[in-house]
């Protein structure tokens, strides 16, 4: 290819990738380069909003007679814990009125008052300030109006709080000093693998299931697919709907069959007593049903690619298997097996990730009670529930290197060429 | 040992079928009833013995399985009183229940026991009909447990809470609402759908979602159709890295993005915002959209494009002249792929959004959650979530599966 023609081309793919590139990088790269920068500064959810200083205006003498005095305080506050460094107050001076006594940062200009703060204010700070005019005939001629009719109009600068912080590390010092944060991280683990491990293995019966051609199969390979496609919150709130212990369907089952004697609650229960052979093992059941709302919900990923994996293996290996006298059992362990271990290996990665990134699931099953909060749900505890937007984002840090460490050390040990 | 196999297949084919007539007698008659475990036990064994000893005569049919199945299923009637199910109905329906059950065991049974050599049952005799019975109860297992949570959501938006409360494991059609005529009944019935969609203003959340998922749809499928083309098509230093770098983005934990976003989003101005909102998902869908074309225009040939070139078009007319018309399949899967991504999303609009006019219908949910709400409201919103996507699932599912296996949904 000439050169010249090469370069047009790698230009015009850099126009081509541009948008994608831009917004990849504006809302994926640079936020979690700021959520690293949040982690190590003190900031609280309150910080976002801007600085700005409150106003009231008082009217502290009204004059009856020309030649009186009209006084009118502006009364001006920060009240946010970020400091102001410089704030400017606008209002309109009625007709009439000269100026006997005005603050230092205060002065008339035109038919305006203004009012500006150099040096700023400090968080809590208030200054009041207080102006006296003189009333002339003008003023009453204009119908003496009430100087609070007109509102001040106030600007003002403040740094960003999230840039003006200083760095620290109490944020990760908090979280890792969490009393929850073993229990969590053990939670996250168990819901991960368990979570993982059951949709696939729900997915792989369901392929067996539906991999022989029969009347019917594409519409239950349709129906296969429901829990997957439709909005997590729809399903979500139905199973908590239907594991409700007081009006839950499940539980109305379990009782007129005389299962249990007790309405059991499913999701808001940290452990279950279960009779084990004379021993009573406590189960964790809220983490339980979290766990199989994963498997059913997750199933159809496992069972879309596994079956089409199944479909793809040619009878013939199933025919030279039987030759050999092999049964159904050994056709599937050596036959169907072999075939299907890179797609599970594939599977098991990306559900693994998926399922420790996991957040909406849980948040709207439990809300993180009962034993069931994981590594997501305590950052937005933390961020949100708390409040506390930098101890969230040390949260978030944690697991990101939790994260990075499970995909080394998969890359490092796992069988090449699987992935 | 035959007898064996045969008593199997009984037990569990009527084992299966009694307890699952039992189970919709219950979930959609809202009847009191039992699972008859004695009578299944006790047929079961008896179906199985019958197998047995029609099989030493010829080849076992269906039919002669069924009407066994039926008469067991008469003999338990009888000696049950007429109501084996104990549903207090009228003679009809109590004896229906049972010798339905009755059938279906006997039909079950035949199935499980269809085509084996009974003489002498080999291991692969026992293979097969271990399988069969796996898949059978699998079946009923995946079914149930795929159609179930469906159907409870649509039964519950339709019922008052003080006939829900009456009996919750009455999943019914609350069908006694129709003896005041039919449509005063159909209004009532629907009076939750009625309720979420004006006074909840879903009606709006629904204009507000589809307003935020098409715009994403479009946004994605342009700027990834150029994307992709060039990745595909065009030679640049950084091609392979880019790649990495696309499905790196893909295993990015959303909440990780959650905080810079909402702090980012709130000092611009852009948080409470359905723009806001499209932005994040488009950089949420881009990625993978990007990826999924890519592969598709991977398998159209070059030269098809080469010859447009030739005739003097730009590259841009030969993208939309030539290549996106061979690749509508592909753009139907991941517009499809890219449109239920924002359909269903939750976290973001969940954060984002305060004002109630700009809620979308994930936002709007989290509002029916409360005590005060009736759960039938909840159900009905429910249902309004699902059923748009479900019936764009059901119109595309072929493109809508493509999508999926070739992008793998993010969930």
């Amino acid at each position: 290819m000439p050169q010249g023609l090469k370069a047009r081309e790698a230009r015009l793919a850099f126009w081509m990738l541009l948008p994608t590139f831009s917004i990849v990088i504006a809302i994926v790269i640079l936020p979690v380069i700021a959520n690293f920068w949040i982690a190590f500064k003190p900031i609280q959810l309150g910080d976002l909003r801007p600085p700005r200083p409150a106003v009231r205006e008082s009217v502290r003498a009204q004059p009856a007679a020309v030649g009186e005095a009209l006084v009118v305080r502006y009364r001006v506050q920060n009240r946010t814990d970020n400091p102001i460094t410089w704030a400017r107050i606008e209002d309109a001076l009625p007709p009439g009125l000269t100026p006997a006594e005005l603050p230092e940062a205060c002065r008339v200009q035109g038919a305006k008052i203004v009012c500006e703060l150099a040096s700023g204010l400090e968080p809590g700070q208030t200054v009041n300030l207080t102006l006296r005019f003189t009333a002339g005939p003008a003023y009453f001629a204009a119908g003496a109006p009430y100087p609070r009719d007109t509102r001040p109009a106030v600007e003002s600068r403040a740094p960003n709080p999230i840039l003006a912080r200083p760095f620290t590390l109490d944020n990760f010092r908090a979280v890792l000093s969490d009393p929850d944060f073993w229990p969590m991280l053990k939670v996250t683990l168990a819901y991960t693998v368990f979570g993982t491990v059951l949709s696939i293995l729900l997915g792989l019966f369901a392929a067996q299931l539906l991999s022989p051609p029969f009347a019917g199969r594409q519409v239950l390979r349709g129906l296969f697919l429901f829990p997957y496609v439709a909005p997590v919150i729809a399903v979500a709130f139905t199973w908590v709907f239907l594991l409700d212990p007081f009006a839950g369907t499940i539980n109305a089952l379990l009782l007129k069959y005389g299962f249990v004697h007790d309405p059991i609650p499913f999701l808001s229960q940290r452990y279950w007593p279960v009779q084990f052979f004379g021993m009573t093992v406590q189960v964790p059941l809220a983490l339980t049903m979290v766990i199989l709302f994963e498997g059913w919900r997750y199933f159809p990923f496992a069972f879309l690619f596994i079956l089409a994996r199944l479909q793809a293996i040619p009878s013939e290996l199933y025919e030279a298997a039987r030759v050999d006298g092999a049964g159904i059992w050994a056709s599937f362990r050596f036959v169907t097996l072999p075939q299907v271990v890179g797609i599970l290996a594939t599977l098991f990665l990306l559900r693994f990730i998926w399922t420790f990134n996991k957040f909406d699931d849980i948040f709207l099953l439990t809300g993180g009670a009962a034993g069931t909060e994981t590594i997501t749900i305590k950052v937005y505890d933390f961020a949100f529930a708390r409040a506390n937007l930098g101890q969230g984002a040390a949260q978030a840090v944690v697991l990101f290197a939790i994260l990075a460490l499970f995909l080394i050390v998969y890359f490092r040990y796992a069988p090449k060429g699987e992935v | 040992m035959a007898l064996v196999l045969t008593l199997l297949v009984g037990l569990s084919a009527a084992l299966a079928s009694l307890g699952s007539v039992s189970l919709l007698l219950v979930l959609w008659g809202g009847l009191k009833t039992v699972f008859p475990l004695d009578a299944a036990l006790a047929g079961g064994l008896l179906l199985g013995g019958l197998a047995w000893a029609l099989a030493r005569r010829r080849r076992l049919g269906s039919l002669p399985m069924v009407l066994a199945g039926i008469g067991l299923a008469l003999v338990w009637a009888l000696t049950a009183g007429g109501d084996p199910y104990r549903l207090g109905l009228g003679a009809f329906w109590n004896g229906l229940a049972p010798l339905t059950a009755g059938g279906l065991a006997g039909l079950a049974a035949a199935y499980g026991l269809r085509e084996v050599r009974l003489e002498r049952p080999d291991s692969e005799a026992w293979e097969l009909v271990g399988l069969r019975l796996l898949r059978g109860a699998a079946f009923l297992v995946f079914v149930f447990m795929v159609v179930f949570p469906f159907w409870a959501m649509v039964a519950a938006s339709l019922k008052p809470r003080a006939e829900f409360l009456a009996d919750p494991a009455n999943l019914g059609l609350p069908l006694s609402v129709f003896s005041e005529g039919f449509w005063p009944g159909l209004k009532k019935m629907l009076v939750g759908y009625r309720e979420v969609l004006v006074t909840f203003k879903f009606l709006r959340y629904i204009g507000n979602t589809a307003f935020v998922s098409i715009s994403t749809m479009f946004i994605t499928l342009a700027l990834a159709v150029l994307g992709a083309y060039a990745v595909a098509r065009l030679e640049f230093r950084g091609r392979a890295l880019m790649e990495r770098a696309i499905l790196l983005t893909y295993m990015f934990p959303a909440i990780v993005l959650a905080i810079p976003l909402y702090t980012i989003f709130t000092q611009l101005g852009l948080r409470d915002n359905l723009i806001g909102l499209i932005i994040v998902y488009l950089a949420q869908t881009l990625p993978v959209a990007l990826y999924m074309l890519r592969s598709y225009f991977e398998t159209i040939p070059a030269s098809l494009e080469e010859a447009g070139l030739i005739d003097g078009c730009s590259r841009f007319e030969v993208i939309w002249r030539i290549t996106l018309p061979l690749a509508l399949p592909a753009l139907a899967s991941v517009g499809l792929y890219v449109f239920m991504i924002a359909w269903n999303e939750f976290l973001f609009a969940f954060m984002f959004l305060d004002t109630p006019e700009l809620f979308t219908l994930s936002r709007g949910m989290v509002g029916l959650n409360s005590q005060e709400v009736p759960r039938q409201f909840l159900m009905a919103g429910a249902v309004i979530v699902t059923v748009p996507i479900m019936i764009l699932f059901f119109w595309f599912e072929k493109y809508l599966v493509g999508g999926l296996t070739a992008g793998g949904v993010k969930g």
